[in-house]
Parts: C-alpha cells; sequence; structure tokens
C-alpha cells in the first residue's frame, strides 16, 4: 500500500511540532524519518495512527483521503504501529495479547485463543520469528517481545509498518536481526516508516531518508550519505561525531572494586564477582547489552543497593555500607541512567534541581534556611555555563527537552569537587548538539584528574569515551580491552564469548 | 484564593512546551507512577480550579435548597401556568438561605422590624467563623504537609483524640500557674498526635506499609484507646460518673478568650495562624521542606541525592500529626473545656482533608480554606436555624467542592479554562 501524508501541520498551542510536512512511502520500500529528539517525528506518527488530528493536510492510503478519528480506524485501513515503549500486557500470553482488541470469539463470547495461536504460528513461520505463542510476554527477551509487537501489527494485515525508535532497547545483535526483520517485511511488499536518530542504522536498511527538524522536512539524503551530511542536517550545523581526546594523563588508583556482588531481594544475582580499577584521569567505559549488571553496578557505587558484598575503595576509603549521603560527600558525582526517575525532580525549579543533593549544608542552607540568592546566583551562572536552554531558572525540569535536563544533571554533578563521576547512559535520549557537549565535559573531568566510570550501551559511545572498555555480561566482566578493539569483537564479547586476547 | 507568596518559584512563563520523547526504557508496568500522578493533580491543582469548584459546588446547592424548599415544590406543580410564581419562590428560598448563612457567618445586621443590635452582636458571627476555622486551619496544615510528601494523612481523626486526651489528662490532672500550665498541655497534646502520626511514617519507611491503610486503622485504634480510657476510673474517666468524659481543664490550662466574655473565640485561633507561618516557611525557605518536597516530588531523585526518604516520611508524618493534634488541643483547651470526650475531634479530622485539597496544600491557601469552612460551620446552623434548611445542605455544598477538586477536567470543561498541557 502506497502512504502519502501531504503538508501535515500539528500545533501544540503556540509550537508547531509538525510543519506542513509531506512524505510518500511505497510499497516494498524502507523510508526512514531521521530527526533528533523533539524534531516532531513521534508527533507526525501519532497523527498518522489516529491518536493525534491533524490541524490540516491529509493522509492518503493508495490515493484516498483517510479520516482517522482514532487508532482503530488507523488499523483498519492497513497502519501497524511499533512502539517504542511495547504496549502489551507483561502476564499475558503472546498469543493473548495478539488478539488484545480484536478478540475472535467462539459460542456465547467465549475466546478464541486457538485462532489467535494458529495465527502467531503463521505469521512466525512466515518470517522465521520463533515465537512461542504461550509464552508469557514479561518472561521474553525484549528483542522477542519487539517481534510480538510485529506479529500483532501483521496479524491484522498491516501494509504499512510503522517502526518508532525501535532499535532504543535492543542489543546489537538484536538491532541486526531486527534489519533482517524489515527487509524481509519490505520484500513482502510492505510500506515500513523507520524513525530513528541513529545515522548507523539508517544508512543500513533505508532506502529513502527525509531528514526533519524543529517539525520541518529539511531535505531529503541517500543512503549514501556520510554519516557528518546527515547529522548536520539533522542538527542544522556542522556536528562533531567524534570526541577530540588526548592521551589519558594516568595518576595514581582513585577507584578500586574487589570481588563486588550485588544481589536484589529475591536473591538473584545481578552484579558477580567483579575487581577491576580506575586510575586518576583514566575514562573505564562499561559496555554491554542493557541488563547485564550495569544498572546494579552503579547503584551500588552510589550505595543505593542494600545487598552488597566486596570493596568498593575510593582513594583507600571503604564506601560499602555507607548512605548514599555519605557517598556523595565523599566526592562521587553521579549521572543516573534515567534522569527522569533517578536524576530530576520535573516540578522542580531548574535551581531547586541543581541544589538536589547539597541540602543539608553551605552553601545552599544556613542553620536549615535555604540561602535562595545564593542558589539563584549559581544557578544563573550555571545556566550559561552549561548552555541549558531554557527561559529561566525557575522554568520546572519537566518543560526542558531531553538534552537540556540532562546538563542540568551534569551541571549539578560537575559543579562539586569530585573524586569519581559515574555516568550511567549519560546522553540516552539526548540530541545530537547536546551529545557533543556532555562528552566534552566527561572528558575534561578525566583530563583535571578524576576517574570517570561510563556505562552505556551504544558502542558508538563507549568507543568514543574510553581509555579502557570493560565489557559486562550477566554480571560477570567477559573481558577489559583497548578502546582500539574492533566493534565485532566488542559485539561478540557483549554476548559472553571471551576473544583470545582479551584479559579478563 | 491566589497566593502570590506561596510559590517560592513562580515559573513566570513556561517554555512552548518542547515535545519530549521519552527516554528508552524497558517495558514495565507503571501502576504506581500513575497512581502518583493523579495523586498530584489532584492535591496540587490550581487556584482557579479551586475557586470554581467552590462556585460550582455553591450553585449546586442552590439547587438542592430549591428541591427542599416546600413553597418551591409547591409552586413547581403549576409551573406551566404561572411560572413567575415558581422563579420568585426559588430566589426566595436561594437568596435567603445564602444570606442566612451570611448572617450567622460574618456579620448579623438584624432583621428588619426586629429590635436593633448592637455591633458586639452583630459582628459576632464572624468570631465564631474565626474559632471554628482554627482547627480546621491547624488540622488542614497538617493533612497539606503531608500531601506535600505525598502521603494521604487520613488520620487525623485518631492524632486529635490523642492530642485531647493527653493535653486534657494534663489539664485536669495538674495544678500549675497560667502560662506555663497551658503551655505544658498544649505541648502534650501536640506530641502524642507527634508520636502517633510519626509511628505512621515509621511503618512505612521500615515495612513499606500504606499510610493510607495504617492512619485508617490507627484512627479505630485512637478511638478505642480513649474511649477505653474515658471508661476507666483508674485512667481518664471523671470520678462518680458513668459517662465516658474526663474532669474539666483547669483555668490554668485552657486557652484565654481573644475579645472578652461575650466571644468563644481563643486564643487557639492565633495559634492556628502562627501554625501558618511555620509551615510556610518550613515549606518555601527550609532545607526540610526542600527535602519533603523533593521526596513527595519524585522520590527516587531524591534518594538518588543523598536524601533519606524514610526518615523524611518519618518526620513529616510526626509534624503532620504534631499539626493535626493542635487542632485537638484547640477543641479541648479551647472550644470545649468542660472535659474530655471521644467526640472531641467533631469530624475535624476529616474536614481537614477537604481544606488541605481545596487550599492546595499551601499554607497560605489552607488558611483561606479553613475560614471558609469555618464559615460554612458557623452559618450553617443559623441557616437551618432561621430558614428551616437542612444543615447538611452545607455538607453537600462541602463535599461537592472536593469531588469538583478531585475531577479538574470537569471544572474546566464547565468553566472553558485552558487545560494545563499541550495536547
Amino acid at each position: 500500500m502506497r502512504l502519502e501524508l501531504r503538508d501535515i501541520t500539528k500545533r501544540f498551542g503556540t509550537l508547531v511540532a509538525n510543519n506542513r510536512i509531506s512524505l510518500t512511502v511505497e510499497p516494498g520500500e524502507i523510508h526512514a524519518l531521521l530527526g533528533e529528539n523533539g524534531a516532531g517525528k513521534s508527533t507526525l506518527m501519532n497523527v498518522l495512527y489516529g491518536l493525534y488530528r491533524a490541524d490540516e493536510g491529509e493522509i492518503l492510503l493508495n490515493d484516498q483521503v483517510q479520516h482517522f478519528t482514532g487508532p482503530g480506524d488507523a488499523i483498519a485501513a492497513g497502519i501497524g504501529m511499533v512502539h517504542q515503549h511495547f504496549m502489551l500486557i507483561p502476564v499475558f500470553t503472546v498469543a493473548e495479547n495478539v488478539m488484545l482488541g480484536n478478540e475472535a470469539t467462539g459460542f456465547a463470547g467465549s475466546l478464541d485463543l486457538d485462532a489467535a495461536r494458529k495465527r502467531v504460528e503463521e505469521i512466525s513461520q512466515q518470517f522465521g520469528f520463533h515465537v512461542n505463542p504461550d509464552s508469557v510476554i514479561e518472561t521474553l527477551p525484549v528483542g522477542v517481545q519487539q517481534r510480538v509487537e510485529i506479529i500483532k501489527a501483521l496479524s491484522r494485515d498491516a501494509e504499512v509498518l510503522v517502526f518508532d525508535e525501535p532499535t532504543a532497547v535492543l542489543t546489537p545483535q538484536e538491532t541486526d536481526e531486527l534489519m533482517g526483520t524489515m527487509r524481509q517485511l519490505k520484500e513482502a511488499g510492505k510500506a515500513i516508516v523507520f524513525i530513528t536518530h541513529k545515522l548507523r542504522e539508517v544508512r543500513a536498511v533505508a532506502d529513502k531518508i527525509t531528514v526533519i527538524r524543529l517539525g520541518k522536512v529539511v531535505g531529503e539524503a541517500s543512503p549514501t550519505a556520510s554519516n557528518q551530511e546527515l547529522a548536520a542536517m539533522m542538527v542544522g550545523r556542522p556536528v562533531e561525531l567524534t570526541v577530540r581526546k588526548g592521551p589519558p594523563k594516568l595518576g595514581e588508583e582513585g577507584l578500586v572494586v574487589q570481588d563486588l556482588r550485588v544481589i536484589d531481594a529475591l536473591g538473584h544475582v545481578h552484579v558477580d564477582d567483579l575487581s577491576f580499577s580506575i586510575k586518576r584521569g583514566e575514562v573505564l567505559a562499561v559496555a554491554g547489552v542493557q541488563g547485564n549488571g550495569q544498572t546494579e553496578l552503579t547503584e551500588a557505587l552510589l550505595g543505593l543497593q542494600t545487598h552488597v558484598t566486596g570493596s568498593i575503595k575510593l582513594d583507600g576509603h571503604e564506601l560499602v555500607g555507607r548512605s548514599v549521603r555519605k557517598i556523595l560527600d565523599a566526592g562521587v558525582g553521579f549521572i543516573p541512567e534515567d534522569r527522569q526517575e533517578d536524576g530530576l525532580v520535573g516540578n522542580m525549579s531548574i535551581a531547586e534541581n541543581l541544589m538536589l543533593n547539597r541540602s543539608f549544608g553551605e552553601p545552599f542552607v544556613k542553620n536549615g534556611n535555604l540561602q535562595l540568592g545564593k542558589l539563584d546566583e549559581f544557578a544563573q551562572q550555571k545556566l550559561k555555563e552549561y548552555d541549558v536552554r531554557a527561559p529561566g531558572i525557575s522554568t520546572h525540569a519537566d518543560n526542558l527537552s531531553g538534552g537540556n535536563q540532562q546538563k542540568v544533571v551534569v551541571a549539578r554533578e560537575l559543579s562539586r569537587d569530585l573524586r569519581l563521576l559515574v555516568a550511567a547512559q549519560p546522553t540516552r535520549g539526548v540530541d545530537v548538539g547536546s551529545i557533543e557537549f556532555i562528552h566534552k565535559q566527561i572528558i575534561a573531568t578525566r583530563d583535571s584528574g578524576v576517574p570517570v566510570i561510563v556505562v552505556s550501551t551504544e558502542l558508538d559511545e563507549v568507543v568514543a569515551l574510553a581509555d579502557r572498555i570493560m565489557v559486562l555480561y550477566r554480571g560477570r566482566i567477559v573481558g577489559i580491552v583497548p578502546p582500539d578493539t574492533p566493534r565485532d569483537v566488542l559485539g561478540l564479547m557483549m554476548t559472553g564469548e571471551r576473544p583470545e586476547g582479551a584479559v579478563a | 484564593m491566589t497566593t502570590p507568596t506561596d510559590e517560592p518559584n513562580p515559573t513566570g512563563h513556561t517554555p512552548g512546551p518542547t515535545v519530549k520523547e521519552p527516554p528508552a526504557k524497558a517495558p514495565v508496568s507503571k501502576d504506581d507512577d500513575r497512581w502518583n500522578a493523579a495523586f498530584r493533580s489532584i492535591v496540587a491543582g490550581n487556584a482557579a480550579v479551586a475557586f470554581f469548584s467552590v462556585l460550582l459546588a455553591v450553585l449546586v446547592g442552590s439547587l438542592l435548597i430549591m428541591f427542599t424548599d416546600d413553597r418551591v415544590r409547591e409552586t413547581f406543580g403549576y409551573v406551566t401556568a404561572r411560572p413567575g410564581d415558581f422563579f420568585s419562590a426559588s430566589w426566595d428560598a436561594i437568596w435567603g438561605a445564602y444570606t442566612a448563612l451570611f448572617r450567622g457567618a460574618v456579620f448579623n445586621p438584624g432583621r428588619e422590624g426586629g429590635p436593633a443590635l448592637d455591633f458586639a452582636t452583630q459582628i459576632r458571627p464572624l468570631t465564631e467563623t474565626l474559632k471554628f476555622a482554627g482547627p480546621l486551619i491547624a488540622a488542614g496544615l497538617g493533612v497539606g504537609l503531608a500531601f506535600r510528601a505525598a502521603l494521604f494523612n487520613i488520620g487525623g481523626r485518631g492524632q486529635m483524640l490523642l492530642a485531647g486526651a493527653a493535653s486534657g489528662w494534663v489539664a485536669y490532672q495538674f495544678e500549675l500557674p497560667w502560662p506555663i500550665h497551658l503551655t505544658l498541655a498544649i505541648v502534650a497534646g501536640m506530641l502524642a498526635a507527634a508520636l502517633w502520626g510519626g509511628l505512621v511514617g515509621f511503618l512505612k519507611a521500615r515495612t513499606g506499609a500504606h499510610e493510607v491503610i495504617l492512619t485508617i486503622m490507627l484512627n479505630y485504634v485512637a478511638y478505642y484507646l480513649v474511649f477505653f480510657a474515658l471508661s476507666e476510673q483508674s485512667l481518664l474517666q471523671a470520678p462518680n460518673t458513668v459517662n465516658p468524659k474526663s474532669l474539666p481543664a483547669h483555668e490554668s490550662a485552657t486557652l484565654p478568650k481573644l475579645l472578652g466574655d461575650r466571644f468563644n473565640l481563643h486564643l487557639g485561633f492565633l495559634l492556628a495562624l502562627v501554625a501558618v507561618a511555620v509551615v510556610w516557611w518550613i515549606l518555601n525557605r527550609s532545607s526540610l521542606g526542600f527535602r519533603i518536597r523533593a521526596v513527595g516530588a519524585n522520590p527516587a531523585a531524591a534518594r538518588s541525592s543523598g536524601i533519606d526518604v524514610g526518615r523524611t516520611y518519618t518526620v513529616v508524618m510526626m509534624i503532620s500529626g504534631a499539626l493535626v493534634g493542635l487542632a485537638g488541643v484547640n477543641q479541648v483547651l479551647g472550644t470545649v473545656t468542660s472535659g474530655v470526650t471521644t467526640d472531641l475531634d467533631a469530624g475535624i479530622g476529616f474536614d481537614a482533608i477537604t481544606v488541605a485539597l481545596l487550599g492546595r496544600s499551601k499554607p497560605i491557601g489552607i488558611m483561606f480554606a479553613g475560614l471558609l469552612f469555618g464559615a460554612f460551620k458557623a452559618g450553617g446552623f443559623a441557616m437551618q436555624a432561621s430558614e428551616n434548611i437542612p444543615v447538611d445542605i452545607v455538607l453537600v455544598v462541602q463535599s461537592l467542592i472536593v469531588l469538583f477538586i478531585a475531577a479538574p477536567a470537569l471544572v474546566r470543561a464547565i468553566f472553558r479554562l485552558p487545560a494545563r498541557e499541550a495536547a
């Protein structure tokens, strides 16, 4: 089916999220929609999916103008959506999820689960998905859950498939498999819209690329365009994609971790006998597929995990068993992986967020009284220094874009005297321009003689920042390797295989 | 009810809401988040919604007044023939009711043709309003402060009862000079309630028990505990009586009348105003309040920032309990000094929730909400006495206010207020 969007305009108040966007996707074509966070990609797709009504413009399928009043209409018309956050019910089985919203019923409204099961098996077979219709969703790996989403869309005879940032949660291997699936779907004649901000993936599968910025189409590109060209189109100015850094000036060992084990309340081991050290002035990047103990490791470093054994020594002082507050006081800076959950209080102002971990004493508190004057001055200064784009320091954190939120977190953490910086997914969901800035700040911190541990699931980021790379798999160290290790070797290590010559 | 000084950081202008794409995250069910979001939107609704909720409740109250009025129903029988009768009867009923409310709550000019009243009598209703408002404000502050930490303190009744019992006991048991005895009695009451409330925070922090369940259950525990103590000669019961009631408070421990013996208004109201100032300071100017707000808005971020969330819960519930306790003290040492009974709370523990909601959990807002509810209380009785309108109408209006505040979308739709968020 041929999809055409004509001059779609969508406004929220005074903000124009989509400004006369036009797009044509032919059957058997993968059309990538490339743009930064907040460029308006998701808004456009929500218009297509009937979740938003466009203020102007029209949607055409096979040259027929469509009027969607809700997702139900869009689905019926043959549009399928694979959401970034899966719309699956975790405690239901695959078959139950696939039939949800479109339940086949038998006598007196009884559910015809067999029909759903059959459908899952059919589609599964056709595309080689290997999905058991009776598996419960929450027991499946993320990559398989995504396949269930795809099956669900296909089971409604979708001819246009929209993938909204589908690789954000996937491992490199799962990403490759998804690319394969997308090609298969394309061969089967589906029209595919692929929304992403990852340049590598776009170039790997897209037939056509449309770049949008600030709600407008800024141009089309062919998959042969270079990363630099695409990034410049996305951001609107030339961007430095590689991080410029000199060789590390290594000092003595700052952080020494020995036999670290983290167990959760249910007795599952998340971090298993980790031993490593970081020198002052060095970046250790932790690579690995999400969910292999990275979160627990960073939380253990901060004192946020309760069942921790082993030893974490910072400048010779033991951190295990200390409260979060004491660990912060010892000079640990923490950029959490989910800034909205752990890094910021959304309905507090930028200024208040900047003092979040300093509410116990000088300079912002004196005898239990907030020193609002000092705080304002400090916040004004940081706003400038870190180039936070906001109307003012009293703007609530909720109202900032992802990149600016992250800059607030980074500003807060780097404006204390640090002895260690723990940065977990420091640029997740952050626009390309801000990534550049944040990377520079992290390297500057390293160069000031602070040991830095960076956790990232993006290999690009790991390679760009690391002085050494530590690969984690199932809570264990697969190896600690130099940053010039080939990507395929790293990818292999992330699946738990230890290549020849790697130091464990 | 705009409180410009109440906002530590008035967001003068919010930026064109940046369309955000949420960060990638494993798909997990977010029931807790949804509950928290709903909870926050209820307790932190904006001033316009609060104002229009009151207005809407008064309008609906008007309808109820019409339907309970005999003459209105009578004229409705021939409304098509003589609609004028129906409308004038309705108007009379509504106008009569609300003017009676006003006369009972603010200023009584005296009846036309009736005896001329002196100024003291005319202004007496206002002082009654203030008297009723005192404990409502104090307890409302307690509930509102807990709201700011995202805690729902429904235990006002139990906390007030314990405060009253402790305070009443000190007030009749000891013989001390006036200011010392009074101070001691106040402190004893507030302390008892602080411990009772703090227990909830402590249990929540330690065991993860939900404070709503805890406070509701502790209401029963407190009620029967006090009831038992009041029925035991060896404990609180006054000698030579079978009623569950204690001895009256000594003069030296009562809250002095502010305007002489002709008025019931006592020092409790001023104490409530002091509490408003203290809570305002805590929330907007103290580091403790900063932490309370941080924990209330995002406990995970607070924890990552080195704030002890559990301890904050305990401290908040202690202060909350103490404030609610002040309301109990107010009752026992000021409003009804004839002895402690199990109905000393007079429903204030629950009304406080309404007051806190209407006041948007902000001290100044709570003060005005408390005054309004004090006026309802004082005026409701006058309305019943002079216009024969059941006092329950006032309760219905109060309940409707809460209902409308809890359904901000409804109020916005009716009054065509702009939605707060785009899309």
